[in-house]
């Protein structure tokens, strides 16, 4: 049954200990409405950690198993491997969910590793930009400009300066069967393709763009619309990498980088030549992406 | 594996770290600065608010209402701001 | 039942297969790797049933254990030196979420410099991390505590991981002759695994969440203690019932070795043990009363056993194949404190032998003999802690 377009039926418990407005948790509640009861996931040290509760409490109502930091990838392959040899693969999806932390940073060995042998997994990383559990640290996914308590504004500048690393180009230089990016703001678009990485045979990344406002500062009530705008501005564009062909399922990218970024806290320090170095840049990055969609479906 | 939910000593506790009790009884909602006060008036039930609520706080009624579940409601205004026709305002509590 | 000539690895992976591991995660390295390729032609082979993960990094394989035995499925993966202390923080995981899994690990010396020969300090350094631990002196035992520690670490009221140390090349590359027990026999005395708290979707449950220091993180800490304090009265009934089954006798933590009468007597681990013992009997040849314990188990220590068997002796000396730094040997520390506050006093002394896999022969025995007897006529040790055939 479907209410606004989307399946009704809940996995997760209220009474968790998200942040109000937590991005990460719409991730998981969409994630989950697809997957349905048959689903086992794993989660490291994140945000998602210690939002479930404290033992014996649990948020989740489908089976979860927490690991260290950076194994997500590879619990999910033991989880898999078990299930393989004990008949159950076929009716189970293995889900390893991690922040972006854990899986661009301490866990992308073990990423690179589950990819590479294949498994019947979808790993989803759900991006809210740095270590926002520890305290709003810098990673390799927070974005440039950022003000992270590792890369603190001060008199000497020291906000982050270095760009995003690509996971999707990582994922997809493992020639991974199905890659795709996610955001809570096209909550349809979000649910297809978690449908297609359903039926997918191998592995799934699924990018999740995951607004946080703790960690960026902003007034919570605008985290869908702050995700509208990564979109729209193409700094978080929707699109697919399937047998290597990259599909781009949102064309309209119509607002400057400003927009986007005079919302946010984390950026308040920032000057407009930097953001002019910064609208550049997701120019330019969108303009190789129009050409690999057209390239790689020639 | 029986609930946990009476844990009072050693004894009661598995050998592992095994949780098995909903965490519905951690009343987030008190957590709230400011409450969410549905409209019926303009409310389209277009359950866009149902959808946008990361703490699963909105329900239906038996009108087709969306009910907002003040227990566990944050109060984190995402439902308010995505509302199609603002049929939803943010009072400050306890007011 | 067959009996092949094979080496400590190879009897290590027939130890894997027997026991019916169910997902081998596992990455090479020296002198390890024939277990993981014997498991892989057996795997390839349809002879084992199981799940082959080529892991990225031991880290990872340990992960990977850990997730396939909580999804309820028998875990197996092997190891030394540099990939043991790797998955360092995954042993305290291991023990933590009580996954009974178990491990072959070849003892060997830690980088740098470079080292391949054995060593027991990898095995040693991880003594905290709440795993079973057994030194290994035979290819046959390899393979039969391997069976043995399935069926103890399974065992409900245990539900604990387990690792079995075996010399890198004494053991690991040296063929000897070894029973192969028959896969039914083994069915019947090894059945399937059933798991504890098996993820299952019909009950959902959250493994290893947050716990508080008021409720309930130590009272969990305090029932890995319960459970390594069971450890060997079980470990006890499952030798006994192995015997019946296969006819071999383990006799637990401890293996005495003419310590009856024995005025000094040595204690060792691992292969060496034999040359210890061959000493010994050309010792006794001459009427000197000399013994030696092996020590099978280090965790749990036997320190009760140890007292025990120590009651009458006039003289030990412990013989480390490994060392920590800052201190001293780890079996003589632990030793001295389990003797401590016995009424008799025991003079009791270290020898630091065969680091970086620096032979052990019969005639460095002698010498430790030798030197232990005159600390014992003279009552006097003449140093605490000595290492054994350094060149100064």
């Amino acid at each position: 049954m479907k209410r606004a377009g989307i399946p009704t039926e809940e996995f997760i418990y209220s009474g968790h200990t998200a942040c109000p407005g937590c991005g990460a948790m719409l991730v998981a509640r969409y994630l989950l409405k697809v997957l349905g009861k048959n689903t086992i996931m794993n989660i490291p040290a994140c945000c998602f950690a210690a939002i479930p509760g404290t033992f014996p409490d649990t948020c989740l109502g489908i089976p979860l198993l927490y690991n260290a930091f950076e194994t997500t990838a590879a619990t999910a392959s033991g989880v898999e491997a078990a299930l393989k040899i004990k008949g159950k693969k076929e009716k189970i999806t293995v889900v390893g969910f991690a922040g972006d932390g854990g899986t661009a940073d301490i866990g992308i060995q073990a990423l690179s590793g589950a990819i590479e042998r294949n498994h019947q997994i979808i790993y989803v990383c759900y991006d809210n930009e740095a270590y926002m559990n520890t305290g709003m640290q810098t990673s390799s996914l927070t974005p440039m400009g950022a003000s992270t308590t590792t890369n603190p504004v001060g008199k000497k500048g020291g906000w982050r300066i270095r760009p995003k690393k690509n996971m999707m180009e990582i994922v997809a230089a493992h020639n991974i069967p199905y890659a795709a990016t996610v955001n809570p703001s096209y909550p349809m678009d979000f649910i297809k393709k978690i449908e297609k990485a359903k039926s997918i045979k191998g592995t799934s990344y699924i990018h999740a763009y995951s607004v946080c406002p703790t960690g960026w500062r902003y007034q919570p009530e605008l985290g869908l619309e702050i995700g509208r705008l990564a979109t729209e501005t193409g700094i978080f564009p929707l699109y697919e990498f399937e047998n290597g062909a990259y599909t781009i399922n949102y064309k309209k990218k119509t607002k400057e980088v400003l927009e986007y970024y005079k919302l946010q806290g984390r950026f308040r320090h920032l000057s407009d030549d930097f953001i002019k170095e910064v609208q550049t840049l997701i120019d330019k990055e969108w303009e190789k992406l129009l050409y690999k969609e057209e390239c790689s479906h020639r | 594996m029986k609930k946990l939910d009476k844990l009072v000593s050693i004894k009661d506790l598995p050998e592992a770290p095994v949780s098995n009790v909903p965490s519905l009884s951690q009343k987030t909602g008190t957590w709230r600065v400011f409450r969410p006060e549905i409209d019926k008036e303009k409310c389209i039930k277009c359950y866009i608010c149902w959808r946008c609520c990361p703490d699963i706080s909105i329900d239906v009624d038996e009108e087709g209402f969306p009910r907002i579940n003040y227990d566990y409601c944050k109060g984190c205004g995402i439902c308010a701001h995505e509302c199609p026709k603002t049929a939803i305002r943010m009072e400050r509590e306890g007011k | 039942m067959v009996k092949m000539i094979i080496t400590g690895n190879v009897a290590a992976a027939w130890g894997a297969r027997l026991s019916r591991a169910e997902v081998i995660a596992a990455y090479p390295i020296t002198p390890q790797t024939i277990i993981v390729e014997k498991l892989a032609q057996f795997v390839s082979d349809g002879d084992l049933k199981a799940e082959y993960l080529h892991m990225e990094s031991e880290h990872s394989a340990m992960a990977a254990c850990i997730a396939a035995s909580q999804t309820g499925a028998r875990a197996f993966t092997a190891t030394s030196s540099q990939g043991l202390v790797l998955m360092h923080e995954l042993l305290h995981w291991a023990s933590g979420a009580r996954t009974p899994i178990v491990m072959a690990n070849v003892n060997r010396a830690l980088a740098p410099p470079w080292n391949v020969w054995v060593e027991h300090t990898d095995m040693m350094s991880q003594r905290d991390t709440g795993w079973i631990q057994f030194y290994a002196e035979s290819n046959q035992e390899v393979l039969d505590t391997i069976i043995i520690c399935y069926k103890l670490c399974e065992d409900k009221d245990i539900q604990l991981p387990a690792m079995i140390g075996l010399d890198a090349f004494y053991l690991s590359h040296t063929s000897e002759i070894v029973d192969i027990p028959d896969q039914d026999l083994v069915d019947k005395f090894l059945p399937q695994y059933d798991p504890a708290y098996p993820l299952d979707i019909e009950n959902p449950t959250s493994v290893g969440s947050l716990s508080m220091p008021h409720q309930w993180y130590p009272e969990f800490r305090y029932k890995i203690h319960e459970a390594m304090q069971r450890v060997l009265p079980k470990l006890n009934q499952i030798e006994e019932d192995f015997y019946k089954e296969f006819g071999r006798k383990y006799t637990g933590p401890l293996e005495l070795y003419d310590t009856e009468d024995a005025e000094v007597v040595l204690i060792v681990s691992g292969a060496a043990a034999g040359t210890v013992k061959e000493t010994v009997d050309m010792l006794r040849k001459k009427g000197v009363k000399a013994g030696v314990i092996r020590l099978r188990m280090f965790r749990p220590f036997p320190s009760e056993e140890l007292a025990k068997a120590l009651s009458k002796v006039s003289f030990v000396g412990v013989i480390d194949r490994s060392f920590s730094f800052g201190h001293e040997g780890a079996i003589f520390s632990e030793l001295k404190a389990s003797l401590y506050g016995l009424k008799k006093y025991l003079p009791i002394k270290n020898f630091i032998v065969g680091i970086g896999g620096r032979d052990i022969t019969t005639n460095t025995i002698n010498r430790i003999y030798d030197n232990c007897f005159s600390c014992l006529k003279n009552n006097k040790i003449d140093t605490p802690v000595e290492w054994i055939d350094i060149k100064v």
